[in-house]
């Protein structure tokens, strides 16, 4: 039964990135500026044009375009950018852990802010201190990434300078890295000095890209928590003399924890969009900073590679979620 | 027959809810706090060429990256300060209302037409129709939306109306979606029962008989999302997208304020605070009206 279902999801996870790749393609045919147009020199003569036209496949019939870079992508081969002439699978490998990197730590840091903030919510709940825990986690959730990015930059960045303002490390140190997972390489091979200075540099965003999604895992697991100490097991362990924390850390969340753990995948996969902006907002090299690139030099093979990365990763977090759900809860597997 | 049918929606008369609705709004806090905030940010629109105390693109080098009133060096003619280039920050900010509640209104309208119209025909009709409007909804939320929104404006060009229809294409799945479900809940209702029985046109059972009774939602919906549209606006002017730069926007402040920070971080501040203000603002009253208009959480 659940291989079915995951078969089905499967399916549908092809049909959607199909979809977006469909979709990424006709934009990007609509757009009136030549990209070849801005390759070269005002001087340039005709029989060049026409070369570039050719080598970059833009002289083909629109079917065969999508055809070409169809079939390409299934060989693994995403094209060329034309801006950075380079390989676009090669530049997504490059900058992709960077992000991967910054969005897994925002994601750590939501969960982690998120349980004791709702932990916290729970024991304080009829207490001044809870309303006031509510009121700013009110705060937290109606304030996008966009905003909290900025207020960090003027605050942290440049009023009280305490953390670096923008890139993925200090530039002075050129230290040689194996892979571009350079926060967890530098960490598994000891090199602290260093992974400091990343994690550094990776405060602010981790930050602006966590706050909203800790805010949202703190209030449904507080209303779950909540709901939960009414329970006559939790009257039970109460009887028994458990105190509150207790009562709240080892009887509760058990329950009040699955709900919750669905509604921080789907939001994860928000998470993800937005390390689009805030890349932009600290120059970190990450693949969202770069798509903004592509997207104002008009980078046609480039954003493709990029959109559809993703749309992939989008696609492959929800699957993630779908299976996870469907594992943890056999009564869903009929459905 | 017809007053049958609505009878078994509400037993109140609609005269009678109306002024329930009126007063359960003046209670909300949210409602008028959030409200307030956003009439204050109207009239400022407004009003903007009497209230301004300069010409927002009025330059003075000599009196360029003046502090705001209560540091030193501060003049007392601009409150807030100038840029680098001399232009009142003040002014600039009230200027910067127009664009910021355009786009929310227009665009955050436009989103809501579209989504409602897919969801609820997605909700009602089911089958295929829901079949396709649910898998274009997957594949529209499989893109980061301000990609995609950057993208729309780079394809169209630069400026307000771009700005629009970008927000509009991307935001209607917010609405769908939530539609779409709304209305599966209402279709299987006694009172959709009892306009099928009596003979209604599945139009008319749908936008006379299911939309009124979504509308509380979409009105908190539509709300949240003049909060985000407004947001959208300032990513879009912040990598200079959005409109010209003669024409003063937040985001476009806040983008010319990051590259001055360090000599005048009140240019960057200042928008970034109406930012701020305004989203929250949009939410309190988003969130309020939910409360409010529910008559469910109202109990």
């Amino acid at each position: 039964m659940i291989a079915s279902i995951l078969l089905k999801r499967l399916g549908m996870a092809a049909v959607t990135l199909f979809g977006v790749a469909i979709i990424v393609f006709l934009l990007l045919r609509v757009v009136p500026g030549d990209p070849i147009a801005m390759m070269i020199g005002p001087g340039a003569g005709a029989n060049e044009i026409a070369d570039l036209r050719a080598r970059y496949g833009l002289d083909q019939p629109f079917i065969d375009q999508f055809g070409i870079w169809l079939s390409g992508i299934l060989h693994g081969d995403f094209g060329t950018s034309i801006s950075l002439h380079r390989n676009v699978l090669g530049l997504l490998m490059e900058r992709l852990p960077a992000t991967l990197e910054l969005a897994l730590a925002a994601l750590l840091v939501a969960v982690s802010l998120g349980l004791a903030l709702a932990v916290i919510g729970t024991l304080l709940r009829r207490s001044p201190g809870g309303s006031l825990l509510d009121a700013m986690n009110g705060l937290a959730l109606a304030v996008p990434d966009f905003v909290w990015a900025l207020a960090f930059v003027l605050v942290l960045g440049v009023l009280w300078p305490i953390f670096p303002l923008s890139g993925r490390m200090d530039p002075t140190l050129s230290i040689p890295f194996h892979t571009n997972f350079h926060l967890l390489e530098s960490l598994v091979t000891f090199r602290f000095g260093i992974a400091t200075d990343i994690a550094a540099h990776m405060v602010m965003p981790t930050l602006a890209l966590a706050l909203p999604l800790a805010a949202v895992i703190a209030r449904i697991l507080k209303e779950a928590l909540c709901a939960a100490m009414l329970e006559d097991y939790v009257l039970v362990a109460r009887v028994k003399g458990l105190t509150e924390a207790r009562l709240v850390v080892g009887e509760a969340l058990r329950n009040a924890v699955g709900p919750t753990l669905a509604l921080t995948g789907v939001q994860f996969t928000f998470l993800f969009g937005g390390t689009v902006i805030v890349e932009r907002i600290f120059a970190y090299p990450g693949i969202g900073n770069m798509a903004i690139d592509a997207v104002i030099n008009r980078d046609q093979p480039l954003i493709q590679g990029l959109v559809l990365a993703f749309g992939a990763l989008f696609i492959l977090v929800n699957l993630a979620v779908d299976i996870s759900v469907v594992a943890l809860n056999p009564r869903l597997e009929d459905g | 027959m017809a007053e049958q049918a609505s009878a078994l929606g509400s037993a109140a008369t609609p005269s009678r809810r109306r002024v329930d609705t009126l007063a359960a709004l003046l209670h909300e806090p949210k409602v008028i706090g959030g409200g307030g905030f956003i009439l204050f940010l109207v009239l400022a629109a407004l009003l903007a060429p009497l209230i301004s105390p300069h010409d927002p693109l009025e330059q003075d080098l000599m009196s360029g990256a003046l502090p705001p009133v209560g540091f030193a060096g501060a003049q007392a003619g601009f409150p807030i300060g100038t840029d680098d280039l001399g232009r009142d920050v003040l002014s600039r900010l009230i200027y910067g209302t127009r664009v910021a509640l355009t786009v929310a209104f227009v665009a955050a309208t436009l989103a809501a037409v579209l989504g409602t119209a897919l969801g609820l025909l997605a909700g009602y009709f089911g089958k295929l129709t829901d079949g396709v409007i649910s898998r274009l909804i997957e594949i529209w939320m499989a893109f980061p939306p301000v990609l995609l929104s950057i993208l729309i404006v780079a394809i169209m060009g630069a400026g307000v109306a771009s700005v629009i229809t970008a927000i509009a294409i991307i935001d209607w799945t917010r609405f769908a979606r939530v539609v779409r479900a709304e209305t599966m809940a209402q279709a299987k209702a006694d009172y959709v029962t009892a306009a099928r029985v009596i003979g209604f046109s599945r139009f008319t059972i749908l936008l006379r008989e299911i939309l009124p009774n979504i509308a509380p939602l979409l009105v908190a919906l539509l709300t949240l999302e003049m909060g985000i549209a407004v947001i959208v606006e300032a990513i879009l002017s912040f990598v200079g997208l959005s409109v010209s730069s003669d024409t003063p926007t937040w985001g476009g402040m806040i983008a010319q304020g990051r590259q001055t920070i360090y000599q005048a971080w009140w240019v960057f501040a200042a928008p970034l605070a109406a930012l701020f203000a305004t989203v929250l603002a949009f939410n309190q009253l988003g969130d309020g009206l939910r409360r409010a208009l529910d008559p469910a959480m109202r109990r």
